[in-house]
């Protein structure tokens, strides 16, 4: 409900609106409890500027990253070149310091009435919460996570405030909510908070069962996104880097001129964290050649974008969205194929020439007038080529192709991030922090009594694989493009402008938000060796039931989720003392069960 | 300078404007070292709703207190409802919680474009500060100390905070800067800190000197200040209670049109913190009823501008000292020819036993109620009988007159001086932010500045005298008729020296006498400064608020103050600095005041 309409007004229309979550549950005697921190994602924390070159002058604590975004409009050469971090080290440039913004703040709202935490936080007030009991555990999102520690001592501030909580709410645990980003940033932080200092905090092995009570993720990329991947090989005009991505309507490219679109480039290229997004787990997890875990068969996603409004008969997402049996199923283990017939054939049909020893050389034009630098402009015109001669790219290829095409990058990120499966989570090699994050190459804190929620939307395509081709040649050039043409013909279709999608909030295919605490964490597994308990619960996209409902109070949109009631009633009953079981145990739309089924790992 | 005016713009009219101290300071090579922690004051933290009844709805986590205070405007009642405190507690009434803001915002403004802490933080920005070296030690201000940490748990906060930042910054101490009332708050924090659970923080008897490098006290109201007693006795118009008191220019009498002053004596009647900031120490510190530390203080109100040669203060002074004198001990006389009058010649009849009896006038005032409607006027009229109020005797009127709020206040803070500080009671925690009955911590390495404004006329006693009767009239107010310009007497008030709102006496002693060396209340010989700025106005109308004020809140952009700060977060100690830099008397005033140390 847009704030600027009087509720009357909107009842009027409407007939009386539904009792917000805080107020229902209030009234069933629900009252504060656990503490609950709040982990914001990527994107959506606001940044401020703490130092800047001449250019910045007046700009002393006003916000660069969200609010206005006035700055990227008045002076956007500028803002890009503050919001850039160092291209070697991922920290500060010299003579500029960009920080945080703290408290509930930094992320109740990313611009003006575009809401975050803000909705959550007033619900929770309403049962008792305040600043006392509500922590948001922001950070510099553009950092590696380790980085974040290193610069900021951000892991740090979150663990002394963890404990300061615990201690002041009467040796209460604390209820973790992170979002987006945040998901993986906690994973770091629970690893980091229990290895001894100097890599960690110094905490001990039983700091996370003595101080959490459960982490109610939301949206979570726990096995990345393929989005990223895009962001990161060629920036697409309709989604700038993983920023675009995960805060839609800002950063439009016809606003800024295509000189400030490659300066947008270059600046989300600097910021390590994008890279904790890559997918993780190679073919295991996202599928190869001839097989993915959501791909074929019956059942499958009906990727029609046409949702059916919600009735007050909420009909069974289960069957009515996805009983088009016969429609042509799509190869989303293929997340790059070059051209659409490729990325249709059979696997024995295709003819791939490795890339790999291809000595890119010089590039060839000249390339003064290009005052941008990004990878691609030291890059031989046969390299290019020999991309697009290895045709296809699967999850674990995909890896080497950035590393390909932008060893500096990827160099960088592979200091901080990781991405493959543990054989033997027990090798020591998994000691150091580039695990962290990724929760097939670390186990789980030893803490029997916590609960780990997944908490996603379903029910918007979401995408998943993308065909590509190669773009005509100019200076300053991005060599590659996704094939708009590319489209699957029939309005139900997955394959739409080039994009392969599947189920999803948008941003999340429900394979990463979903597996682990489907599957790969549920009992006692290697990645689980406690056995804490996991559930998954869903909450089926519908949208708003017109416009003066706003973003909707039933969204499964990344998000725009954070609104949605079901989520928030959850949220409150866990922080108010409810477990899991209370909760009614998993509640599921998606197939994630029976996909989760078809990954092979070894558990 | 204003903001809205580019830099250029100022320049061509003042020519080019000296380097801000952190830019200066930057150049000579200093750099971010030690963590600061500011504890702001009485009324400059912003409050903000988060529970509120149904006239506050659409209020959630706006501030009530500070910005813009649109809502006193637009509805007046319901703002006061929501700002009150219970009156029994000193807490949340029912269905209401107003919180402080956290962070630097809670602070750094009070008002658009009204800054408090914002330049010194951008001066400390410019060494390398950031919020991971800066702390905002916020509070709710209307609270008595303790209740901060039994509702709120701030104390603990402070404590985990600083123990972060020591901790995350290579173990390198806090500079704590405790502004205004947060100079005894800070002092009540650093008794809790050490005192054992479950009254205090459990931190152990070397906290202090583990943790704190340095306290810099700015425009701290060690003694107390007189204001408060007007604020307290009679919410004077031109002066509502404290709040008005320490930020001026806001809280105009129209909002509330004829009962503006009962109802916002009403709310600050509720806030515990207010009798903090009772004169400590009695007459022993502020005089008697024919002495008193500062008597022979001559006035000039009309200070010169401050020229590249100093004006020898003492000698201009000493000049007039021979002069009539104002009796500064009286804190309040009834009358001016009481005021002036040598004792002997005071009949005063004490007002202690007389009975209140009950209000013969039909106490119709619901809406509006203060204790004088409890009062009969037999006890009014006792009240005026006794004449002349020394500060004993004034801690006594404000028990006659205002039991219920007294009885509150004596719970959490104390007045007195103490003759022996091992006396178990002192444990107590209603002594921690008077120091005359604390002694500091063990904490030899610490050092304890005093940063104040002088040259500023600063409220000292005041002339009383009875209203004419009205329905819900408050029965006491200042006699503004009473003036004379040779005893800094001005429209019934006598001034002294200070920053306007806080004396020399109150803001140096302690620093000056009280702690100087090895003495009791400074058992361990924490080193102490003080540190007085000269109070100039503006040279012209665009320098704003003006780089060289002494006066209580203005001074946190004196630029000298700055850099004093800057110099001391960035490792230079006391003796660095220059030792003590004094424009005023306090040295000589100090030396009367005959307190055992």
């Amino acid at each position: 409900m847009p704030a600027s309409i009087p509720q009357y007004v909107t009842e009027a229309i409407t007939g009386p609106l539904p009792d917000p979550p805080g107020v229902k549950l209030k009234k069933e005697g629900l009252t504060v409890n656990h503490p609950v921190v709040f982990v914001p994602g990527i994107v959506t924390g606001g940044l401020e500027l703490w130092e800047g070159h001449h250019c910045a002058e007046g700009l002393f604590r006003k916000r660069l990253w969200g609010g206005s975004f006035g700055e990227l409009y008045k002076r956007p050469l500028c803002w890009a070149e503050h919001m850039s971090l160092d291209n070697e080290t991922g920290l500060d440039p010299p003579g500029i310091r960009v920080r945080p913004v703290s408290g509930l703040v930094a992320a109740d709202y990313f611009a003006a009435g575009y809401f975050v935490w803000a909705v959550l936080i007033a619900n929770l007030a309403q049962i008792g919460y305040e600043e006392k009991t509500m922590y948001m555990a922001s950070y510099d999102w553009r950092l590696s996570f380790q980085n974040t520690e290193v610069r900021d001592q951000t892991l740090s501030r979150i663990k002394s405030n963890i404990e300061l909580m615990v201690a002041t709410n009467g040796g209460k645990k604390v209820v973790v909510i992170p979002h987006s980003m945040g998901v993986l940033y906690f994973l770091h932080f629970m690893k980091w908070v229990e290895a001894p200092t100097p890599m960690g905090g110094g905490g001990g092995s039983d700091w996370c069962a003595k101080h959490i009570k459960a982490i109610m993720n939301i949206g979570g990329p726990f096995l990345g996104v393929p989005k990223s991947v895009s962001g990161l090989f060629s920036i697409e005009a309709r989604d700038i880097a993983v920023a675009r991505a995960f805060a839609p309507g800002f950063l439009e490219k016809d606003v800024l001129g295509l000189q400030t679109f490659q300066h947008l480039m270059r600046m989300t290229r600097t910021w390590d964290s994008t890279m904790s997004m890559i997918p993780k787990g190679g073919d295991t997890i996202w599928g190869g050649l001839d097989w993915s875990p959501e791909g074929g068969g019956p059942g499958d996603f009906n990727c029609s974008a046409k949702k059916l409004k919600n009735n007050s008969t909420r009909n069974t997402g289960q069957n009515s969205n996805r009983n088009l049996a016969d429609m042509k199923s799509a190869n989303y283990g293929r997340i790059i194929s070059f051209g659409k017939d490729v990325a249709e054939v059979h696997s024995s049909r295709i003819e791939r020439v490795d890339f790999k020893d291809v000595v890119k050389g010089d590039k060839l034009a000249n390339s003064s007038s290009c005052d941008i630098w990004i990878e691609y402009n030291e890059m031989h015109n046969d390299a290019i080529k020999a991309v697009a001669d290895y045709k296809i790219y699967t999850a674990g290829s995909i890896l080497d192709l950035l590393h390909f095409v932008a060893p500096n990058l990827m160099a960088r990120g592979g200091a901080h991030f990781s991405y493959g499966i543990a054989d033997n989570l027990d090798d020591p090699k998994y000691g150091h922090y580039k695990y962290w994050s990724n929760p097939l190459e670390t186990k789980l804190p030893n803490a029997p009594d916590m609960e780990i929620y997944s908490m996603y939307g379903v029910g918007i395509p979401t995408e998943r694989a993308y065909v590509y081709k190669l773009t005509t040649q100019h200076d300053c050039y991005i060599p590659f493009q996704i094939d708009t043409s590319a489209d699957g013909g029939s309005e139900d279709s997955c394959l739409k402008g080039g994009v392969f999608s599947a189920d999803g909030d948008e941003t999340v295919p429900v394979l990463s938000a979903g597996f682990m605490c489907a599957k790969g964490w549920r009992g006692k597994t290697k990645f689980n060796p406690s056995g804490i308990r996991t559930y998954i619960r869903e909450y089926n996209h519908a949208p708003p039931a017109n416009l003066l409902e706003g973003r909707g109070t039933q969204s499964g949109a990344h998000v725009d989720i954070m609104g949605n009631f079901a989520l928030i009633e959850d949220i409150l009953r866990v922080a108010a003392g409810a477990n899991g079981n209370d909760l009614g145990g998993d509640h599921v739309y998606s197939d994630i069960f029976k996909w989760s089924e078809r990954i092979d790992l070894k558990l | 300078m204003p903001a809205s005016f580019p830099q250029y713009v100022t320049e061509a009219i003042t020519g080019p404007l000296p380097d801000p101290p952190g830019v200066k300071l930057q150049k000579e090579g200093l750099k971010a070292k030690h963590p600061v922690v500011f504890v702001p004051g009485i009324v400059t933290g912003g409050l903000e709703l988060w529970e509120g009844r149904k006239c506050a709805e659409g209020l959630f986590r706006k501030r009530l207190w500070g910005g813009t205070f649109g809502e006193v405007y637009k509805r007046p009642l319901c703002w006061l409802e929501h700002m009150s405190l219970d009156n029994e507690t000193g807490l949340d009434p029912c269905g209401i919680r107003v919180r402080p803001v956290s962070g630097l915002v809670a602070a750094d403004y009070f008002a658009p474009g009204y800054f408090v802490w914002a330049v010194l933080i951008a001066n400390l920005a410019r060494i390398g500060y950031e919020e991971k070296t800066m702390y905002m030690a916020a509070y709710d201000w209307r609270l008595s100390f303790q209740n901060t940490e039994v509702r709120d748990q701030t104390l603990s906060r402070i404590k985990s905070n600083i123990e972060l930042m020591v901790a995350t910054n290579g173990g390198k101490k806090a500079v704590v800067l405790p502004h205004s009332m947060g100079v005894p708050y800070f002092l009540h924090f650093m008794k809790w800190v050490e005192a054992p659970a479950p009254m205090g923080g459990g931190g152990g008897p070397d906290w202090c000197s583990k943790y704190i490098k340095a306290v810099v006290n700015i425009g701290g109201p060690f003694l107390g200040v007189p204001k408060a007693i007007a604020g307290l006795f009679s919410s004077e118009a031109k002066d509502i209670a404290v709040a008005r008191a320490i930020a001026p220019g806001f809280l105009d009498n129209d909002i509330f049109k004829l009962q503006t002053l009962q109802h916002l004596m009403r709310m600050s009647r509720t806030w515990d913190s207010t009798m903090s900031m009772i004169p400590r120490g009695g007459d022993t510190i502020w005089g008697g009823l024919d002495w008193s530390p500062e008597e022979g203080h001559s006035c000039g109100n009309n200070r010169e501008k401050k020229n590249d040669t100093q004006v020898s203060d003492e000698a201009a002074e000493s000049a007039v000292s021979q002069a009539r004198s104002a009796n500064y001990g009286r804190i309040i006389s009834f009358g001016k020819d009481v005021a002036e009058a040598p004792a002997s010649d005071i009949e005063r009849i004490d007002f202690r036993g007389a009975i209140k009896g009950n209000n013969a006038a039909n106490t119709t005032c619901r809406d509006a109620w203060t204790e004088y409607h409890d009062m009969g006027l037999g006890g009014i009229k006792a009240v005026a009988e006794y004449k002349a109020y020394t500060t004993d005797s004034v801690v006594d009127l404000l028990h006659y007159v205002a039991p219920k709020m007294m009885a509150r206040g004596t719970a959490h803070f104390s007045y007195g001086i103490a003759d022996n500080l091992d006396d178990p009671k002192y444990k107590h925690y209603k002594y921690w932010s008077n120091p005359l009955e604390t002694t500091l911590p063990i904490a030899p390495e610490m050092e304890i500045f005093s940063l104040y404004g002088v040259g500023l006329p600063t409220e000292r006693a005041y002339i009383y005298k009875l209203s004419p009767a009205a329905e819900c009239y408050i029965p006491f107010q200042i006699d503004t008729s009473s003036n004379d310009e040779d005893t800094c007497l001005k429209d019934g008030v006598y001034s002294v020296d200070g920053d306007e709102t806080v004396p020399v006496l109150s803001a140096g002693y302690m620093c000056a006498k009280g702690w100087r060396g090895k003495t009791r209340f400074n058992p361990s010989g924490i080193r102490t400064y003080v540190r007085e700025y000269k109070h100039s106005p503006p040279a012209n109308l665009l320098e704003g608020r003006g780089t060289l004020s002494g006066a209580h809140v203005d001074i946190m952009g004196n630029f000298a103050l700055i850099e004093d700060v800057l110099r001391i977060a960035a490792g230079a100690s006391g003796e660095e600095l220059g030792g003590d830099y004094v424009y005023s008397d306090i040295f000589k005033w100090s030396e009367r005041i005959k307190l055992k140390l």
